[in-house]
């Protein structure tokens, strides 16, 4: 029986870049601005970095590829440095594997970094093109955007428990201005203004039946993180936060090419979720996880996902979400840095952004003192990479 | 005896009527007839019309048997990479085939039937499938432009159970120099109407048909049908009246209702016939372009047993209004239109792929698990059911034909499309099987979760830099 990674490695430093249309800095600039952040924070120097994951998903237009990037920009001194990549999950992935390399005991304490360059682009949205897909695929799979493929995950949903169009949408519409209102509150955050349920409502159409504040920005941003033993942390800081888990679950193809799937829910969210509550020892998460960044690239995203980790039944979301429960003052608040929503999605950055907030919160250190929850024990951040019927979910739990 | 086994055809469902066009460029002079074109949508083009032809003549027929697919046309895609074998591939046909492309003029549907007769007749195959199939583009203002229509027809040629025997037929070769394009050319080039009515229209015409009738001895009033393309109304009737014939006996030319659609119109006019045909009744088809070709046929008792069909009639019946005259332009590419950069991606088509997952995309061909029976698509090796696993235990398996249920669809506004929003979805196919497509001829407000659908093949794209066009099948609500 394998131990799982409960208790055994520990984030002692995380930087985080402010996220928006950063004209001025380019993918080099991020990941400085964001790993001179994170070693302060660690107290460390930078020669006592014994290995780096790196993560980027749109490399072909920013820094292109292998890991050479990290190293050359940082001037990282002939140490291990591993490019890693998992679509919107690439940013845990690197985390992941720096703490796989710490719990193996191979090295002592390792760096996570996670950047992405978007606004170069040159267009609005995510760029397209067909080495996304691949190249079979991109002959035979529809001309899909982000959006879309989302957009029909949220036609499933509305169908299958019987949301009019009207009623899902200002289902919808509620987690969206949730999060704009943590948002605000974050200097860090792209998009500070607060929006209303009717302002998401009316905004026009990016794929039915998804409207513009739906769907989150795109942006730039850089993230980080330093980790070492469990048995170590405390000699570099005294709250060092704890990995308790971390799990990640891909699609199977039973989605896109079998029928079993109802296309109302994430498959791969449920299992990892299953498996990372087993591993972090969580039997109902409902009441034992804290506070949770979730992959908002799309409100339905959020929406669903909170019934795929449990923290929801099964079809129910709407009342929770009615309740106010998942808001910054409810019972479970869900995005309390305002999320991909207000943050945008730089995407090799995401992972480890959720997971600064998770950081900064159980040290009683958000930002700004309005943001900060009473008294998290554990926080949860999760990442959905692709598109509901193909995709990879990550999972990861942190605590004191 | 050798004959026509089955029938097909293929008409657009946009249809622009004349006065869209009158009331765009009518100012440059050319005041059309009233009546309405067929136009290819924009991802429609002779290929993929050929192809529709093509399985609505194979519905109900062995499609293993086919050993032989000609295609004819005048406005191919490619001038070399053989578009026969493009619509075979598309088609699933087996791989020990003849395919031809008979093109280079309008008569080039009946030139293409009378070689199938002779393969068969002469016994070097025994399933010719022939499909004519064309896209007329013409420039805005012109005089063809209410006149062309888009459209395609199919059939099959065999000896096995024949619906009409194929009798005899005449044929006269000029080169008439009435209309012509030169390779390379957008558009056609005509002379004067005058010229080309009377020293060809008119003369040709009733030259093979009076050819065909004293050949084989036979009088005009033998015909329950007569098929002869009518691009000048007036002269169309006149040459029925100059031959002898009443007017029941002309079959419809369709010029007013989808206009006419070149290679394919005599074939199209003699599927037209045939479903209206008794047993018994002659009919005799001819071409019209550098000279004509006439063949005449008996049909058999056979008609009665053929399966049912979209043909002509159906085809004719189900369209919608093409009321834009500027998005005509924008499917023709006539206009520059902005896309947006998300339109300039390109796809630069690795052909070595393309070839090696020819099933998948252009046969729209999976694969059945021999283990536990789950239809799949694309092509797998492994099997997708999560309960069976099994590996290289497959066989290929047809999806093109078969009926689907909408699972669930999006409309997209941020994808790059030139008709948005770019409307796409999953399909459940019936027997097994799902997969992501677009959709193509449907309006966003008609798409619903559960509504039937089909796959018809279109061109997914052009890639102009490189030469190249792109094909893969899309769902579209079931047509008729």
């Amino acid at each position: 029986m394998p131990e799982g990674i409960k208790n055994k490695v520990a984030i002692i430093g995380m930087g985080c870049t402010k996220f928006g249309e950063l004209w001025d800095k380019g993918a080099e600039d991020l990941m400085v601005d964001a790993f001179q952040e994170c070693i302060k924070d660690a107290g460390i120097e930078k020669k006592d970095i014994q290995a780096a994951w790196f993560g980027v998903h749109f490399e072909e237009q920013s820094v292109g590829k292998g890991a050479t990037p990290l190293s050359l920009t940082l001037k990282l001194p002939f140490i291990p440095v591993t490019r890693v990549e998992n679509f919107c999950a690439t940013g845990t992935e690197a985390l992941r594997g720096a703490c796989y390399a710490v719990a193996s005991g191979a090295y002592d304490i390792a760096l996570a970094l996670g950047v992405e360059k978007l606004k170069d682009t040159g267009y609005g949205g995510l760029p397209g093109g067909p080495g996304l897909m691949g190249t079979r695929n991109a002959l035979i799979m529809p001309k899909m955007t982000a959006p879309g493929s989302f957009a029909m995950m949220a036609t499933r949903y509305f169908a299958v428990y019987g949301l009019s169009p009207d009623e899902g949408k200002r289902m919808l519409a509620k987690v969206s201005a949730k999060s704009h209102h943590n948002g605000s509150l974050n200097p860090k955050a792209h998009l500070r203004r607060e929006v209303t349920e009717e302002q998401v409502m009316n905004a026009p159409i990016i794929a039915w039946p998804l409207g513009l504040f739906d769907c989150c920005g795109v942006s730039d941003g850089s993230a980080a993180a330093i980790v070492t033993r469990a048995d170590m942390a405390k000699n570099f800081r005294p709250d060092p936060v704890y990995i308790k888990s971390l799990q990640v679950a891909l699609s199977s193809g039973e989605e896109l090419m079998y029928t079993n799937w109802d296309g109302a829910h994430v498959e791969t969210g449920c299992r990892a979720g299953v498996l990372a509550y087993n591993e972090a020892g969580i039997k109902n998460p409902r009441k034992e996880v804290s506070m949770a960044e979730v992959h908002d690239c799309f409100s339905i995203t959020e929406a669903v996902t909170m019934e795929d980790l449990q923290l929801s039944p099964r079809g129910r979301v709407k009342d929770d979400i009615e309740a106010g429960r998942f808001n910054l003052d409810g019972e479970q608040p869900i995005q309390p840095d305002g999320g991909l929503k207000c943050f945008g999605h730089p995407i090799g950055a995401s992972g480890l952004r959720m997971m600064y907030e998770m950081y900064k919160q159980l040290q009683g250190k958000a930002q700004q003192p309005e943001r900060q929850l009473k008294n998290p024990k554990i926080g949860l951040t999760h990442n959905l990479g692709g598109f509901p019927a193909m995709n990879i979910v990550s999972v990861a739990i942190v605590g004191l | 005896m050798v004959g026509i086994e089955s029938y097909g055809a293929y008409i657009p469902r946009y249809r622009m009527n004349h006065n869209t066009i009158f009331l765009a460029v009518g100012f440059l002079g050319t005041f059309p007839a009233p009546g309405e074109n067929a136009v290819a949508n924009y991802d429609e083009d002779t290929l993929s019309m050929a192809v529709a032809a093509g399985i609505d003549c194979l519905s109900g027929m062995k499609r293993e048997k086919v050993d032989g697919l000609y295609l004819a046309t005048t406005s191919q895609p490619y001038m070399l990479r053989q578009n026969s074998a493009i619509v075979a591939t598309a088609l699933d046909l087996q791989l020990s085939i003849r395919t031809a492309d008979f093109t280079g003029s309008i008569k080039a549907g009946t030139s293409a039937l009378l070689s199938a007769f002779d393969a068969v007749k002469g016994g070097t195959s025994s399933n010719v499938l022939v499909c004519a199939s064309d896209c007329r583009l013409s420039k805005p203002g012109s005089s063809q432009e209410p006149l062309y229509g888009d459209g395609a027809a199919a059939l099959l040629v065999g000896s096995d159970d024949v619906l009409a025997t194929f009798e005899g037929s005449y044929s006269v070769s000029y080169d008439f120099p009435d209309r012509w394009r030169a390779t390379g050319e957008k558009f056609e080039h005509a002379w004067e109407d005058r010229f080309i009515r009377d020293e060809g229209y008119t003369r040709m015409i009733p030259e093979v048909i009076s050819g065909l009738l004293k050949k084989y001895n036979l009088n005009i009033k033998d015909f329950a049908k007569i098929a002869y393309p009518g691009l000048y109304a007036r002269e169309h009737g006149a040459i029925a009246k100059r031959l002898g014939a009443e007017p029941g006996q002309i079959q419809d030319t369709l010029l007013d209702k989808i206009g006419d659609t070149g290679s394919a119109s005599p074939l199209m006019m003699l599927a037209a016939a045939l479903e209206d045909a008794k047993p018994g009744d002659k009919i005799l088809v001819a071409s019209f372009g550098n000279g004509s070709d006439a063949l005449f046929f008996q049909v058999t008792e056979k008609i009665k047993k053929l399966a049912d069909r979209r043909g002509v009639k159906k085809n004719l019946a189900s369209k919608k209004e093409l009321s834009s005259y500027e998005k005509y332009l924008a499917f023709r590419n006539l206009a520059p239109m902005d896309l947006g950069m998300r339109g300039e991606e390109s796809i630069r088509t690795p052909m070595s792929t393309l070839f090696r997952e020819r099933k998948s995309i252009l046969s729209l061909c999976g694969s059945k698990c021999k283990r536990c029976g789950t239809p799949q698509y694309p092509v797998q090796r492994v099997c997708v059911n999560p309960d069976c696993g099994a590996v290289d235990e497959m066989e290929s398996y047809r999806f093109s034909h078969r009926k689907g249920v909408l699972f669930t669809y999006t409309g997209d506004n941020l994808a790059a499309s030139i008709d948005p929003p770019a409307i796409y979805g999953f399909v459940d196919f019936e027997g097994g099987g799902r997969f992501w497509f677009d959709l193509t001829d449907c309006d966003l407000d008609s798409v619903k979760v559960g509504m039937p659908v089909e796959m018809t093949f279109r061109r997914r794209y052009i890639d102009e830099t490189r030469g190249v066009y792109g094909y893969s099948w899309k769902a579209t609500p079931i047509r008729a």
